[in-house]
């Protein structure tokens, strides 16, 4: 079993990404993130619920724990080198607008 | 992951457009879904050789939600159907994703009958205890003393005991976990996609509109936390001992693994030996 | 393309209906077909089991005749041509699953050899009274095509049609035999391999990018893909549209049902199919398919040697039913005598085609057995005076 909530290895940090329109605010999130770096928004989305947002950007692992327990595929982890840039946000809704993916 | 675009890992699985998906908040289906989505991709089968077939009932959703060959079928038959499709197409990969409702009650016959021939099939069923799609009725996995609206005072009827009834059909591997294992379904989904046979992998999710909230059990989040304190692991353990009472301790794990020949390998073993040269395989 | 000729039988056997059935459907290239035993149906599935690992074909003998149903359906996106075989109450289980095969449009051939009913009713011997049922007896609207083989030669010949029409008009096609149709043994000819014509996959060409699964073409029926071939497409039972997506409203189900229904209704002159005998001066037309008739037919020429003009019309693709040609016959005849071993239900069809312009009278039977000739003619008698 490949252990996940270890801090990642110095050499990377960790990056959340919300997809905030797909949550339905179950909280699962927020409650399983190891390192305890998800909050509820104050503010709604689209559909009334609160997403989670980052609230400890330094904590995060991104161990992914996050996407693998989200039941609305609306928040993932990743980890990337400490010495590269911050990757972009390939969700789906950009996806669509650039012509799809099928 | 240095790329310069990330993708959450579920997404080359998914039918994006047709998000958001139907499951409620605090449903745990969609938890598997991710469990999966790492499951296909540690396997490295290419997706365009897995079928996901699917029955009826909010897990029977699963299968109008993933970009495979998806087939969302009638209520009980995703079993049936799916052994004509791996017999008709057997370098598929054919996943069955299912309810407890459909793949245990009206689905039952089937579901023993696959295991005794070791169907090359992959059986995952999301057991929440209850019919969501259809508004909280009663199933053969309601634990004693659980209500739902067609046993508004208690389920009196001893519940089925899912690895127990696979193992003793003839499942080939067999685990339990619950929507909080993330880890472990993962790498219980990746081996059972990997090895041949009837496997089944149950997992207890969260209804939390019909099933907790009615037994006062609370939402989604604080079932995910019971799973999390009241979940024991126990590889290994004997399937007898894994009956679920309500609101009792869930025993967890692989229970099963073992080799045993497929139904094509039977199949084409005593075709070969009755018929030698004059058997001709299977001409697709 | 025409059969293989590894498979086919060629020449001439002494066969009854259900064996001379199931090497149709192996000249057709049926290479799947999922069965549970019921009499007097067995037989078909029986000699398929024993044929199936010397043609490349996969038999499996399922827990229940729901599992036989969609099992072939699985096979059939798999890419196969598959069939199940029937009688009874077990076609009664199977009706989920044509409903199901007209909805997701999954070519397949369901067979029944009819018996008497209702329920347990009469394991061996004759009835008709499935007509109703294998047009109706799924829920919601959907068009099938149905053929009634009054001969063994004709159970042959018409499940290499099953066959064709299945894939030529993506739908559910069913075999309407009966139990003396079944268990009667003829002459078989089995011809060439190279004079059977088959109706190949109606596969895609288009990549997968730029393939809809459900979109039709402007005859009405959708391109196939098979499973594992990249399309990656889904299938539901659900109402959807040209992406086989759910969508629960009514412009999507007035879209998708019109055309289920349309893609045959709008071809059913081309389906259609029936034998006539001595029609053309026909005042008393008697209406009888399958093993009635064979006894429709004495009747008739009992009634001709009395110089009574009689005729007899009989369907061989029984749905869509031949209206037209009973509109037309109604103009001129004097009466429709409709024999059919069941209490009356293709008459319901005759009358209305016939809409009051002449008589229809029906002949009923319970089944069991076959009608009398004798007892026929007293009927043409009567009518023709």
């Amino acid at each position: 079993m490949p252990p996940t909530a270890t801090p990642a290895a110095r050499k990377f940090r960790g990056e959340v990404f919300i997809h905030a329109d797909r949550c339905k605010g179950c909280g699962f999130c927020i409650e399983f993130c190891p390192p305890q770096v998800l909050a509820a928004a104050e503010t709604y989305n689209r559909h009334g619920y609160h997403p989670p947002r980052l609230v400890n950007e330094a904590g995060c692992t991104g161990c992914d724990l996050c996407g693998l327990y989200c039941p609305d595929f609306a928040i993932y982890g990743v980890r990337v080198p400490l010495a590269a840039a911050a990757p972009k946000p390939e969700t789906s809704r950009e996806l669509a607008e650039a012509g799809g993916r099928r | 992951m240095s790329a310069p675009t990330a993708m959450n890992p579920v997404e080359p699985l998914l039918r994006s457009e047709r998000m958001p998906h139907i499951w409620c908040p605090g449903c745990g289906i969609g938890t598997t879904v991710n469990c999966f989505a790492r499951a296909l991709e540690r396997s490295k089968l290419p997706l365009d050789r897995v079928a996901l077939v699917s029955g009826i009932g909010c897990t029977g959703r699963v299968a109008g939600y993933v970009h495979l060959d998806s087939f969302h079928t009638t209520h009980g038959r995703a079993i049936p159907f799916a052994t004509g499709l791996k017999l008709a197409r057997p370098e598929m990969t054919v996943v069955v994703y299912s309810g407890d409702g459909d793949l245990i009650a009206i689905g039952g016959n089937h579901f023993i009958h696959a295991a005794r021939r070791n169907v090359d099939l992959k059986v995952i069923c999301v057991n929440n205890f209850i019919y969501g799609m259809t508004g909280g009725q009663v199933a053969p996995t309601t634990p004693l003393g659980a209500t739902a609206t067609t046993a508004p005072y208690g389920a009196f009827e001893r519940p089925f005991n899912l690895p127990f009834l696979a193992e003793s059909s003839g499942a080939v591997y067999v685990a339990r976990w619950t929507a909080y294992h993330v880890q472990h379904i993962a790498h219980a989904m990746a081996e059972a996609l990997q090895k041949k046979g009837f496997c089944f992998i149950e997992i207890l999710a969260p209804c939390p509109t019909l099933y907790q909230r009615r037994n006062r059990l609370g939402d989604g989040l604080e079932t995910m936390r019971y799973y999390k304190q009241h979940s024991v692991i126990r590889n290994g353990a004997s399937t007898r001992d894994l009956d679920l009472g309500f609101q009792s301790e869930i025993t967890v794990g692989k229970f099963v693994d073992i080799e045993r020949p497929t139904l094509q390998q039977t199949m084409e073993a005593a075709y070969r030996q009755a018929l030698q040269q004059r058997y001709a395989g299977w001409r697709a | 393309m025409t059969a293989d000729p590894k498979t086919v039988l060629t020449g001439p056997h002494f066969m009854d209906g259900n064996h001379a059935a199931c090497e149709g459907a192996i000249a057709a290239g049926a290479n799947f077909a999922a069965g549970y035993p019921i009499t007097p149906s067995t037989e078909i599935v029986e000699r398929f089991a024993m044929r199936a690992p010397l043609v490349g074909a996969t038999f499996l003998q399922m827990e229940d005749e729901l599992a036989s149903s969609i099992a072939i359906l699985g096979a059939a996106w798999g890419g196969a041509k598959a069939f199940t075989v029937t009688s009874g109450p077990g076609f009664s289980l199977m009706m989920e699953h044509i409903g199901y095969a007209a909805m997701t449009e999954t070519p397949s051939v369901f067979v029944n050899v009819q018996r008497g009913g209702p329920s347990t009713g009469l394991p061996t011997l004759p009835a008709q009274g499935d007509m109703m049922q294998a047009r109706w007896g799924s829920h919601g609207d959907y068009e099938i095509i149905a053929l009634s083989p009054s001969s063994p030669q004709e159970c042959f010949d018409l499940m290499v049609d099953a066959f064709n029409f299945a894939e030529q008009y993506r739908n559910p096609v069913i075999v309407l035999m009966d139990e003396s149709v079944g268990h009667m043994t003829e002459k078989v000819v089995i011809p060439a391999a190279s004079q059977i014509e088959l109706f190949p996959h109606r596969y895609t060409r288009r990549a997968a990018a730029d393939y809809l699964p459900f979109q039709p073409w402007p005859d009405g029926i959708p391109e196939f893909a098979r499973a594992g071939d990249g399309y990656r497409f889904h299938v539901t039972g659900l109402t959807h549209n040209e992406h086989g997506y759910p969508a629960i409203n009514a412009p999507q189900q007035q879209e998708l049902v019109g055309r289920l229904v349309g893609k045959i209704r709008n071809h059913a002159e081309a389906i259609a199919r029936a034998e006539e005998c001595r029609l053309e001066d026909a005042q008393i037309v008697l209406v009888a398919y399958g093993i009635t008739s064979r006894v429709a037919l004495r009747a008739m020429q009992m009634a001709r040697e009395e110089r009574i003009p009689a005729g007899l019309l009989r369907p061989i693709v029984v749905w869509p039913f031949p209206e037209k040609r009973i509109r037309e016959l109604a103009a001129r005849a004097r009466a429709f005598i409709v024999v059919e071993m069941n209490y009356g239900q293709m008459v319901r069809e005759v009358e209305r085609a016939a809409a009051g312009r002449c008589k229809t009278i029906l002949m009923p039977h319970a089944g069991g057995a076959v009608h009398r000739p004798e007892a026929i003619l007293d009927i043409i008698r009567e009518a023709a005076q």
